[in-house]
Parts: C-alpha cells; structure tokens; sequence
C-alpha cells in the first residue's frame, strides 16, 4: 500500500457515509470549549467549518487576509449550486449527481467522497434557506432552479447571477452571529505564513498581521485550511487579485502532499484580454450558456474582416455562422463541461476564426434567445400579430430579468452593449481542481491539519461542472469536517492549551522572519508584478488549455530562471513592520513561483489528457482528449523533498466500484 | 490619455497626511480605475517611492473591497459600479482627478487610501444574522413558500456587498443603508421574523455607538451605491424600529 | 431596551424630526389662513376679522393648548436638530479636501440645519415683533372713526368707536382703558367690556402702510424684503423636510412621482409663497 491512505469506510457506497458518522467519536461539549481549532480563510469553506464548529462548540480562531471575512472570493461565483433535491422531477437523484460529477471529473476523483457530496447537497439548500439566503423563486413561491453545463437536469438553485455572494453572506452571517458571541474570534487581515507541528500534530500556525506586520504566533488542537485555489499562478485568472496559495504551499513544504497539481479549469465563458495593463479576467456566468448560442464566422475573410472592424456580427447572416459547440457536440450543444467549450473556443481561434483584435474571442449571442423568449411573452400576453420590435422588446425584458446585472457589468467593462451586439468571450483561469490531497476525512498527510473547499484536491477529479464549487465548499465546512474532525479531536480533551513558547513556535516564527527580511533585503529593480506576469505568460502558454512534453520541459526551465531572478532583482518597497502590500504580494509570488513548477513537473508525468488537463500527445482522431486509463487512474500526490525541483510523487489508485469508467461524450 | 492625479497620502492611522501631486500619462480608456493605479504604483516602486495602498480584491465589483472617493463621489462619476469596474474612458485626457479614501469617524485610515471597516462587521455581529444552528434536520427549503415579491425584494437588499459608499457619500457619514439592507433582507422572509424586533434594536444600537451619524434621507447613499441598493430599505428599517419600539 | 431608545437611538430621534416637523406644517397652515384675511378681506371688515381672529387665537382654550404644542414642536425640532447636527458633524472628523455632492442629493437636503437655524432666528424676530407686542405691550385698541354730519352745517363731527368682545361698538370717549384692553366707565369701577388689541393695524403699519396710533416703520422695505427672505428659506427647508418626514416614520418616499414627495413640494411652493406675498402686498397697495 502507498503512504496515502484514504480511510474510504468499507461498506456500500449510498452506506458509507451514514454508517461512519454513527461510528465516529464525538466530544462531549463541555470538553468541546476547551478545544481550539484554527481555520484560515473565510469563504464558503472556512467561513462554514467557523460557523458550524463554533456552534458545536468549538473555540474557533478564524483567519482571513481581507478586511472582512465576507470578502472571500467565493462571493464571486455567479451561477449557482447544485443539489440533488429533484424539485423539478425531472429524474435528479443523488446516484446522478453523483455520477454526472464523477463523469464531468472525467473519472479522476474518489468516488466515496463524490457520493457523500452528492448525499449532503440536499441539506445545504435546507440550512441556506433556513439562513434567509434569498434563491431565486418561482411564482408559487418555491425555490426555481436551472441547468448548468455537463448535466441534463435542472438541479441548480441560484440567486440571479450572484448565488456565491449570497452563499457566502449566509456563512458569513452565521459566522457574525458566533463571533457576536465570542466563540470565533475573527482575526481580518492576517496572512497565514506557516503551519507549526509540534510532536507530529499541527498545533498552530504563524500569521503576520497585515496592518502592523507584526508576526503573531497562534496555537490551536488542529488547523483548518480553508484557503482557495491557485489560479493566479496564472497572473491573469478569474480569481481576486488576493487569491493565493500560500497556506497551502506552506503546509505542503511541512508534509501535506500536493495533488494533481496540474488539474486547472480554463472557464469558457469570460471577457477576453484587452490589454497589456489588464491586471484580472472577469467571468461571464456559465449560466449564460443556458440562452446563448456560441459561435464564429463559418469564413475565414469574414472573420478577418470582423478583427478589422470592417464587419460587424450582426452583418453575418445565419448560414454564414459557425455554431461551433451545436455542430461538434449535438446533444448537449452549448452546455457542455467547461473544459470541451474552452478548448473548442481554442481550436476555432487557433484556426483563425478569432472574432477580435487579438484573434483571442468568440460570440456569445442573445438574439434568438431574446426573439424566443419575446415569442413567448407575446403568447402569453395575447398579443395578435407583434412586430418583429414588439417582439425583441419582450424578450429583452425577459432576458433582462435572467441576466441584467452580468450584462450590465459586461458593458460597464467592454462599454459594448450586449443586448444589440453578440458578447465577445474567451476562456480563462477560473479554477484549480487540484489541491492538498486529503482523506476521506479531509485531513492531510499532516495530524490534525485538514484542508476543505478549492484548497483540497477531492472531488471534482480532473475537471469541476458548473455550480459545484459551492456545494463542495459548504458541504465540506458544514456537513463534513465538523464531523470527522470531531474523531480526531476526541484524543485532546485532556490536551489543555496549546503552549505557544515552545521551540517548535519559535522556530517557524524565525524561518517566517527571516524569509520575509530576505524579500526585502533583495532590493533590486523590478516590482513583484514584473515577475508575476512572466510567470503567467509562461504558465498560459506552456501549461494551459493544451500542453505537451516540449513545452512542459520548457516551462520547467523558464520558471526556475524566473525564480532565481526574482531572488536576485525583486524590489520590494517599505519595512516589515507596517502595512506593506508589495511584501504581502511578493511572499505570495515566491510561493507561486515554485508551485508552477510542480505544476508543470505534475502536468509532464500525467501523459494522458483527461478534463482540465488536455496533453497534445493524447487525443482521439476527432481532437477529444484520450484519457489513459490503464496508466494513469490514480491521483498524483506530491511531496515536498526538501527541493522544490524534485518532489516525490505518491499515487492513490481511483478504484471505480460503482460505474464503469468510459471514454466520455457529449455529442 | 494624460491625467493629474491628486492622491490623499497618510503614513499610518497617526500621520496628518496630506495631497500629493503625481501626474500620470499613457493611459488607456480600457483601463479599469485600478489598473491605472497599478500603473501608477509600478512607476512609483520602480522609482524607489512608496507605493500607495489602496483597498481591492476581487476587481469584478462583488467583494465590496475597494474603496475610492474619486473626484468627490464614492466609486467615482459613473453610476451601479465599484471603483475596479470604472473605467477610463469615463475621463477625459488632462483631466484632474482627486482621490481619497473614504472618511468618517467610523471607518478611520489605515494606511493612505486604506480604512478599517471591522465597524460594519461589529454592526452585523450584533444581530444580522437567523439564529440556525448547521444540521442536517432543517426543515426542507420547499416547505416555506416565499412569495416571489417578497423574495426577490429580499434578494435587492441583500445583494449589498459591505463596500461603505454609502457612509463615504451621506453628508452625515450614516449607515443606515447598509444596516438597512440586511433589516430588509431578513424581515421580509419568514425565517428571519422571529428575530426581527431584537435584531432591528442591535443592529441599530451597534450603529449608533460605532459613530455613524443619522439620516437625513437626502438620498446620496442610493445614487452612490453600487448595487443600487433602495432607500425604501431605509423606509422600511424605520418602520421596524418603530414596531420594534413600542413592543 | 426599547424604552431608553425613545430618546436616544439615531433613529427615534428622527421619529420626533419627522413628528414635530410634520405638525408644525399643520400649524403653518392654520397660520396662513389666518393672514390671508389681511389681504383678501379688506377695509374695516378686514380689520374686524383678523383682530377678532387674534384675539380667538390668544384666548380660546383649545387653542391655547396648541399653541403649547407649537412652542414645544419648533423648540424640540430645534433642539432635536442641533444634536443631530453636532452628531452627524462627529461621524466625520475630517472633510474630503473635494467634494461633488451635487452629484447625488438635493441642495437643501443638505443644509437643513441651516436653513432651520435661520427659520428659527426668524421665528423669534417674528414674534418679538408682533407676538410679543400682541401678548406684552400696550398697543391701540381696534377703534373704528365715523363721521356724524352736522345738521346745523359746518364741520362732521368724528366719533371715535372701540370694538368690544361681543361685537358691538361703543364711543371711545365714555370709557377709560384699564388693563390694556378693558373698557371702563370713566370715574367708575365698572367694567363695561373688553376690546380688541389691534394686531392689524399692527402688521399693517410694520409693513410700511399709515395706521393712526401706530409709528410709521421707516424700515418697511427691508422688513418686507427679509419677510420674504425668510419665506424663502423656509420653503427650501420644506422642499426636503416634507418629504422626508415621512420617509423617517417608515413611509417610503424615494422615487420624484411619488405623491408624497410631489406634494411636498407643492407645499413647499405654495405655504410660503402665499406667505411672502402678504406683506408685499400690504407695502404696496
């Protein structure tokens, strides 16, 4: 057996999870409030294991480098959630979430933690409502839902374009309501640095607080790591400019095990680079693709006449379009998983059908949704022969009340009208499947440190399906780790605090000091964001939406070189002791510049392509991505050697005992 | 584009701060207002000054984190966005452009265009919230119909994201459309009534004693709000409180 | 808790902003019927009327109780204001060195603590002027002169007549004044009546017009020019306040086609227009 155990509980799957929460020790709460447990980060993950552990009891200290917690990204998610709830009858169960995520995951994730998930979904819509999160409703006053990419179902609960915001306002409330009784003491604007261990358990961790820059020391009985996704390795990515993977950077160089480093989702639907000085990509809602149609031009010189501005979209007639997702994939058209519709957006403008001055966008269009919906309308209103603007009117009204605000903020961002004009998209950064490798119970290769939401590795496999990061991180933060941290939490009732005056604090506190002292000493003459873009370009380029052996290894070099320059030439402005934000961010650049690499070291080993993870050298006759089953159905989970340039790789084998693994199709 | 920008610097909570001059050029109208400020902090770190710090995250107008009064208006001239969806084609080439932080005696500075906000989380610590405990044994989210009015009335006011433009734009440096947005939220759905009365009384004895001023319903907070959020939130807190009161 | 917030919480103290306010607008309006009688009634009929008005307005009981209530309202809506005032001028210790709130509210609703300060300046020069003589000066009575021909030829004799309380004249020269305003027999400790004090002739003479008994105002003009300076401001002080006064008891009032808000500024308008133009025409007709 490898190092890496599971702890997937024997027993049938629809049996697994029931059966191991009767088994599970509990605390008893007396003792419970003389436990503490730190969680770093405040988004739908660690903003509901704060909420959920301090009402159970717990005494929570809670982390977040914003100056809210209700900041975290996961506030940006537009679409929706999941569940299987099966209020639209239209044949949703939990065996089908299940499965259509484990299929979406294009076979690369654990099916017993898939299943719990799909289990607990149900219950997060019932305790967010019961939060007073305000979903979308339909007229008799029950929750509406609707389809998201991937699926044939309709099983996804959303509040107009901002359910994560909602979501996350919920946690953040429930989280107001512990910290109002002093269960979670909330430390805002604070950076985790390092994880302390302290005779092979994870008792604390060293934070540097942003406003002082004072280094702080903060023990606890177990660490939560609740800190997101590494999209910005990428320097231009859907995630906020904060966003970083410094927790758990730290935690993997002291033990935790990096998987699947190189599963990233590319998001099909986002506003296209318009600049050298752009500094993010904003996300067009995946929801959009439940009325837009994709498409080019079917011609080359109408395309080229169209980078030139000699044509506009609206010219081309019908038969002179491209819908290029309907013709290549019939049945599920324009909805299918994120990681097909990039990389066909991809090959369109790779052939030269790119639709904007850089070559790098396709259309996204409303008309006939907008003629279809007004149709609609003018039935339902009794109107006996509309005009054609009659008709237009309507429905723009409908699609209005669907998408008003993401049309509203693409035209404040592109200052292009997208009720008379198709959208130009592109794909982009969004998020990053892969992440610590956890246990059945969420805990890392470190004792009592465990890694929840987009921070961990577990189950969206290679590629997530729209509105499934939001159940993940709920369902981790509120049905999960409450639980099994409880098991591991019942060995410290007799514990007593956590002495902070130990060596093993004062140790990292020094190496923490000291790494921050050697980023200020550089004194060079780039600014960290010089670094940071040339890290990305590399990344987008040589471990993208496609990647091969050539380009990895080059990638490989590259970003070493960047490394070692940006050790030699970084500047990095003021002192230690105060608000600095260039040294918040160059600390989180020099993380980056060594995940990248193991990122691409991850992304060279796994020769296969499967989701996110597309390698040039396997693909079907048709330009699919050809997985590999027979060599690589397992999780790469890496360690950290004590050099970055050379991790050692441990596998988990993904043992199917419930569906068949098949070549996946959306046509 | 060639612009004069006239920044508020203050070293720390205790510095006096003053403006400071920077004259900026090639700017694109693609640019969003801060992108032109990390052109302008590149500038600034490449030529050995301090940097200015400035407040932002997510820079797609949801997490609330950005905070700039641009040219006498929270979020600048234009209207339903925040500082990071503003862009430079909103100003014209060799404009004057003044920037400052946010000011009230609730949300001091920081750091230059930085302010402590933690006000706005005592505010919600205090009573915005549905007293529910995480289990799996809530009733199903079915069976309390809403009635669509009511809902998507609550989902208006709660899609307040925390920025404080509100404080920054009302003459009195009020908070009453924040606190007001989340009474809202949670009255009109039935599961935040139970709480309604105490939670309408915290919330706004929190706000009081944090040094918010009171309103004047000039309305500025509305016209500056990047949601858009309504002043018939603020209408109807009032009439929570007053029923609250004489409970 | 509920009890302490009465006074106390911001928004309570919006509650009686929003209360007294509004009661006050009843009083302007009660107030400015009053004075129309001073424009749209004239000769000895005009006089009679407003005299016999004031003199209602000072002494029926009801009445009087209102006007405690109006003291109370304009000196608790002034107090109330002045705290609000200095809270709101804490919540922000230091002012944007540029600001453009032009951009996102209405000129008057950001200076009603001014406005209200001048209003409440003008109140008190008001009612020293006319209140305060009408309740503690003596100022003539309501007197009325006729002429009775003189049958033999030769010059009409003038008869000099007060008005009395129950609406009958009788001759000036029988009685003697007592008390300012009561009429007894000359001699005697008789009281034969009560007259009025003529506020009238009063405003009148204020308002540059001549008025026998009264001192002729050399100020007038400037009397009236503030008069309705003062109007002025107290209709940009309602151009907001109306409104708002009902926004702050819960209704809501946000939108400009909201009735509320069109009839506030209706109100606004017309009161103190119809106010201002009294004392203008009195000074030129």
């Amino acid at each position: 057996m490898s190092v890496l155990d599971s702890k997937i509980p024997a027993g049938s799957l629809d049996r697994k999870w029931s059966d191991y929460k009767n088994k599970i020790r509990l605390v008893n709460p007396a003792n419970k409030r003389s436990i503490d447990v730190i969680v770093v980060g405040t988004g739908l993950a660690g903003g509901s294991a704060s909420a959920a552990l301090a009402e159970l009891g717990y005494s929570v200290k809670a982390f977040c480098f914003q100056d809210s917690p209700r900041r975290a990204h996961s506030i940006a998610a537009q679409g929706g959630i999941n569940a299987a709830k099966n209020y639209q009858g239209d044949g949703d169960s939990t065996f089908r979430l299940f499965y259509d995520t484990i299929k979406g995951g294009d076979y690369r994730s654990r099916e017993a933690n898939v299943y719990r998930l799909a289990e607990v979904s149900a219950n997060i819509i019932d305790q967010c409502v019961a939060q007073g999160v305000p979903f979308a409703r339909d007229y008799g006053g029950l929750l509406d839902n609707r389809s998201f990419g991937g699926v044939q179902v309709s099983r996804t609960f959303y509040a107009k374009g901002q359910t994560g915001q909602q979501l996350l306002l919920g946690a953040y409330s429930a989280m107001s309501r512990q910290i109002g009784k002093g269960k979670i003491k909330m430390h805002t604007r604070h950076e985790m640095l390092d994880l302390v261990i302290v005779d092979g358990k994870a008792r604390g961790i060293i934070a540097r607080n942003l406003v002082t820059g004072e280094i702080e020391r903060h023990s606890a009985h177990a660490v939560v790591i609740a800190s997101g996704g590494y999209g910005n390795v990428f320097f231009l990515s859907t995630n906020a400019m904060g966003s970083n993977v410094t927790a758990a950077w730290r935690i993997h160089k002291k033990g935790a095990h990096f998987a699947n480093p190189c599963f990233t989702q590319i998001h099909p639907t986002c506003i296209p680079v318009s600049g050298d000085h752009q500094s993010k990509l904003t996300l067009m809602s995946e929801s959009l693709r439940n009325d837009g149609r994709i498409w080019v031009p079917k011609h080359m010189e109408d395309a080229e006449k169209i980078r030139t501005g000699k044509m506009k979209p609206t010219d081309l007639t019908e038969e002179n379009r491209d819908y290029y997702l309907e013709r290549r994939y019939p049945s599920f058209g324009n909805l299918v998983p994120r990681d097909v519709a990039s990389r066909a957006a991809k090959e369109r403008c790779d052939a030269g059908f790119g639709v904007n001055a850089t070559g790098e966008a396709v259309y996204l269009d409303f008309a006939s949704a907008i003629m279809r919906y007004g149709k609609e309308q003018a039935n339902i209103q009794h109107l006996e022969n509309p005009t054609e603007s009659d008709i237009y009117k309507l429905g723009r009204d409908v699609v209005e009340a669907k998408y008003g605000n993401l049309f509203q903020m693409y035209y404040k961002i592109t200052d292009d009208n997208p009720y008379e004009t198709p959208m130009k998209i592109y794909p982009a950064v969004h998020y990053t499947m892969g992440g610590i490798w956890v246990d059945y119970n969420l805990m890392s290769a470190i004792q009592g440190c465990y890694v929840t939401g987009e921070a961990n590795f577990s189950d969206h496999g290679a590629n997530r399906l729209g509105a499934s990061a939001l159940m993940q991180g709920l369902a981790d933060g509120y049905f999960v780790l409450p639980y099994t941290i409880g098991d591991y939490l019942a060995d410290d009732i007799r514990t007593g605090t956590i002495s902070i005056d130990s060596p093993e604090f004062i140790e990292a506190e020094n190496q923490v000091r000291s790494q921050l002292e050697k980023l200020l000493n550089i004194q060079g003459t780039k600014s960290v964001d010089y670094f940071h873009k040339r890290l990305g370009k590399v990344m987008w380029d040589k471990v993208g939406m496609a990647r091969n052996t050539q380009g990895l290894n080059e990638a490989i070099a590259e970003i070493q070189e960047i490394r070692n320059e940006f050790y030699q030439n970084v500047r990095v402005t003021g002192k230690m002791n105060e608000f600095n934000p260039e040294l918040e961010k160059a600390s989180r650049v020099a993380d980056f510049l060594e995940l990248g690499e193991l990122m691409a070291i991850d992304a060279l080993n796994r020769a296969e392509s499967c989701g996110g993870h597309f390698r040039e050298e396997s693909q079907t006759e048709e330009g699919e991505a050809l997985r590999d089953d027979d060599n690589y159905a397992y999780v790469a989970a890496w360690e950290y050697s004590g050099d970055v340039t050379k991790p050692n790789l441990h596998k988990e084998d993904l043992v199917y005992e419930n569906i068949k693994l098949v070549q996946r199709s959306y046509k | 584009m060639k612009l004069t920008l006239k920044i508020w610097r203050q070293k720390g909570p205790n510095d006096k701060g003053q403006m400071v001059t920077y004259p900026i050029d090639n700017i694109d109208g693609d640019m969003s207002f801060l992108e032109m400020m990390d052109v302008l902090n590149n500038q600034l770190i490449e030529s050995g000054d301090d940097p200015i710090a400035f407040d932002h995250d997510c820079r797609e107008g949801i997490c609330g984190m950005c905070s700039l009064y641009i040219n006498g208006e929270a979020h600048g001239p234009d209207r339903g966005v925040t500082t990071c969806q503003l862009h430079m084609r909103k100003f014209s080439d060799g404009e004057t452009i003044y920037i400052e932080p946010w000011r009230a005696k609730a949300f001091p500075v920081i750091k230059d265009l930085v302010v402590d906000r933690s006000s706005f989380d005592r505010i919600m610590a205090s009573g915005g919230f549905v007293s529910v405990n995480t289990s799996g044994n809530t009733v199903d989210a079915n069976a309390i119909p809403v009635p669509k009015a009511d809902a998507d009335n609550a989902f208006e006011a709660a899609t307040c994201i925390g920025c404080g433009a509100c404080v920054a734009s009302c003459k009195n440096a009020s908070a009453m459309l924040f606190v007001s947005a989340k009474v809202s939220q949670l009255a009109l759905l039935p599961q935040g009534q139970v709480e309604a009365a105490d939670r309408v009384l915290n919330m706004v004895k929190t706000m009081d004693e944090e040094g918010f001023g009171n309103c004047t319903n000039t309305g500025a907070c509305e016209v500056e709000c990047p949601k858009g959020i309504s002043l018939e939130n603020i209408a109807r807190m009032n009439r929570e409180y007053m029923s609250a009161m004489v409970k | 808790m509920s009890k302490s917030a009465i006074l106390s919480s911001s928004i309570a103290k919006k509650y009686w902003m929003a209360l007294t306010g509004l009661f006050l607008c009843l009083f302007l309006v009660g107030h400015l019927i009053g004075n129309l009688q001073l424009i749209f009634i004239t000769g000895e009929e005009g006089k009679r009327a407003f005299n016999e008005y004031a003199h209602f307005m000072t002494h029926n009981p009801a009445i009087k109780a209102l006007s405690y209530l109006t003291y109370f309202s304009i000196i608790f809506h002034s107090i109330d204001g002045i705290m609000l005032a200095i809270k709101n001028k804490k919540a922000r210790p230091q002012n944007y060195a540029y600001n453009n709130p032009g951009a996102n509210s209405s000129t008057p609703s950001r200076y009603m603590a001014v406005l209200g300060t001048l209003i409440l300046v003008f109140i008190c020069t008001h009612m020293a002027n006319f209140w305060g003589k009408m309740h503690f000066d003596t100022i003539p009575l309501h007197t009325k002169t006729i002429e009775i021909p003189n049958e033999m030829g030769g010059e009409a004799q003038k008869v000099e007549l007060y008005l009395t309380t129950k609406g009958d004249y009788v001759a000036a020269q029988q009685f003697e004044v007592r008390n300012e305003t009561e009429f007894y027999v000359k001699d005697l400790d008789l009281k034969m009546g009560e007259g009025y004090k003529d506020l009238h002739g009063l405003v009148m003479s204020f308002f540059g017009q001549n008025k026998p008994g009264f001192d002729k105002n050399d100020l007038a003009p400037f009397a009236v020019i503030l008069y309705m300076l003062a109007m002025a401001t107290l209709g940009f002080h309602l151009w907001h306040g109306f409104s708002s006064a009902f926004q702050s008891v819960g209704v809501r009032v946000s939108s400009y086609k909201h009735p509320i808000e069109i009839a506030g500024k209706v109100f606004s308008v017309v009161v103190p227009g119809l106010f201002a133009i009294i004392p203008l025409i009195i000074y030129l007709f």
